[in-house]
């Protein structure tokens, strides 16, 4: 799932501090999970900001709401009518929610509240890593599941480098060698001869690298006459 | 020109905390009695909003009383409480607000005198601070 913080407290408050309606939209999905934009959190938001508004003696509404899923623009329509009565939306959602708000109400101004961090899974309660970085072309199969493009601190597609010692990694010895766990773990499955294997250089078109990516399911999409037909039942 | 009350309110864990108050008081010992009192049924249920709504609300400050950490009768509840108070405390800091406005405490049913000690400590604070902001004050 996306995994997000919340900015530290005086950053927003400093953000929000000319506004005077300021709706602050959570997102029940991904944020929630990684408790950075659910209900709780917004709730907590709104409350500190109407302290530090009190504090400054500052007159500014905050009203928190939160969404089910923020990035799809169905949900977002339920709070239409408080997006466009306020003079900011702080979203709490990760960007992909702040920006599809910022999307379908362009006149409005649209700010995160979180700074969106990683595609990652809960080790443990409170603890969040990162174990893709969303390359486009998956290479975990050869990597006896693990991926090394996340995981290594190189991205090193042959590895281990040299600095690997004892299942740690050189750069942060806190931290595993995710070179080291690929053996291992290859070892485990009776496949080490996989990490013989070189690999040649990694097409990175199909990351970031190449450009903004667009996903397109041809079957998935509607016909001109399916989406009429959609609009005529709204 | 009468002198304004200090608005302190106390999250109250129904085992050690609201019996180390009733002890206090049956022992004859004299504590504050504008401090409002709010009986949880453990610390580990008190959340960082209860504490920011009770402040937003006009209490000049906000103590959490659990059960001592080795003797919590939920085992880790007052830990947890620790844990969320601190959070606020931070929050509160990073908003250029006064942290000592929370905090938290523990105690054993029989501990008679740490009750009125904390709420002393707390009205002290809230005397000291006044209610938060030029908006605030007496609502
Ligand atoms: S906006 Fe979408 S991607 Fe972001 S947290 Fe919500 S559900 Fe997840
Ligand atoms: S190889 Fe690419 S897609 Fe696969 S886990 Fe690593 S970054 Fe993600």
């Amino acid at each position: 799932m996306i995994v997000a913080k919340r900015k530290p407290m005086a950053e927003i408050a400093e953000m929000v501090a000319p506004y005077k309606t300021v709706k602050v939209i959570g997102c029940r999905s991904c944020v929630a999970i990684c408790l950075a934009g659910g209900e709780k959190e917004v709730k907590m938001l709104v409350s500190a900001l109407r302290l530090k508004a009190k504090k400054e003696g500052r007159k500014q509404e905050f009203e928190g709401l939160v969404v089910e899923r923020q990035c799809e623009k169905e949900w977002v329509e339920e709070v239409e009518g408080k997006i466009l009565d306020s003079d900011l939306v702080l979203s709490m959602a990760c960007s992909l929610g702040a920006q599809t708000i910022g999307d379908m109400y362009p006149k409005k101004i649209v700010f995160p509240a979180l700074n969106t961090g990683i595609f990652g899974v809960p080790e443990e309660q409170g603890v969040w890593s990162e174990k893709c970085v969303g390359c486009g072309n998956c290479i975990i199969h050869t990597t006896g599941g693990i991926c090394p493009i996340a995981r290594c601190a190189k991205s090193m597609l042959n590895g281990p480098c040299g600095g690997s010692s004892n299942g740690k990694c050189e750069v942060n010895l806190e931290v595993d060698c995710a070179w080291y766990a690929i053996h291992e773990r290859l070892k485990l499955q009776n496949r080490l001869d996989l990490i013989e294997q070189v690999s040649p250089p990694k097409d990175w078109s199909t990351s970031h690298s190449g450009g903004r990516r667009v996903y397109v399911r041809d079957d998935a999409k509607l016909t001109q006459h399916q989406k009429k037909g959609k609009e005529a039942v709204r | 020109m009468s002198e304004r009350k200090p608005k302190v309110v106390g999250f109250c864990c129904e085992k050690h905390g609201i019996d180390s108050a009733i002890l206090a008081a049956r022992s004859g010992r004299q504590y504050d009695a504008s401090v409002r009192i709010i009986k949880v049924p453990c610390t580990g249920r008190v959340d960082g909003i209860h504490i920011l709504q009770a402040l937003e609300d006009g209490a000049d400050s906000v103590f959490v009383l659990g059960c001592l950490e080795k003797n919590c009768h939920y085992d880790t509840g007052s830990i947890e409480g620790r844990k969320r108070v601190e959070y606020v405390k931070s929050t509160l800091a990073d908003l250029g607000i006064e942290k000592e406005r929370v905090e938290m405490f523990n105690a054993s049913s029989t501990m008679a005198w740490k009750f009125p000690e904390i709420v002393s400590k707390m009205v002290d604070v809230a005397r000291r601070l006044g209610p938060i902001g030029k908006a605030g004050g007496d609502r």
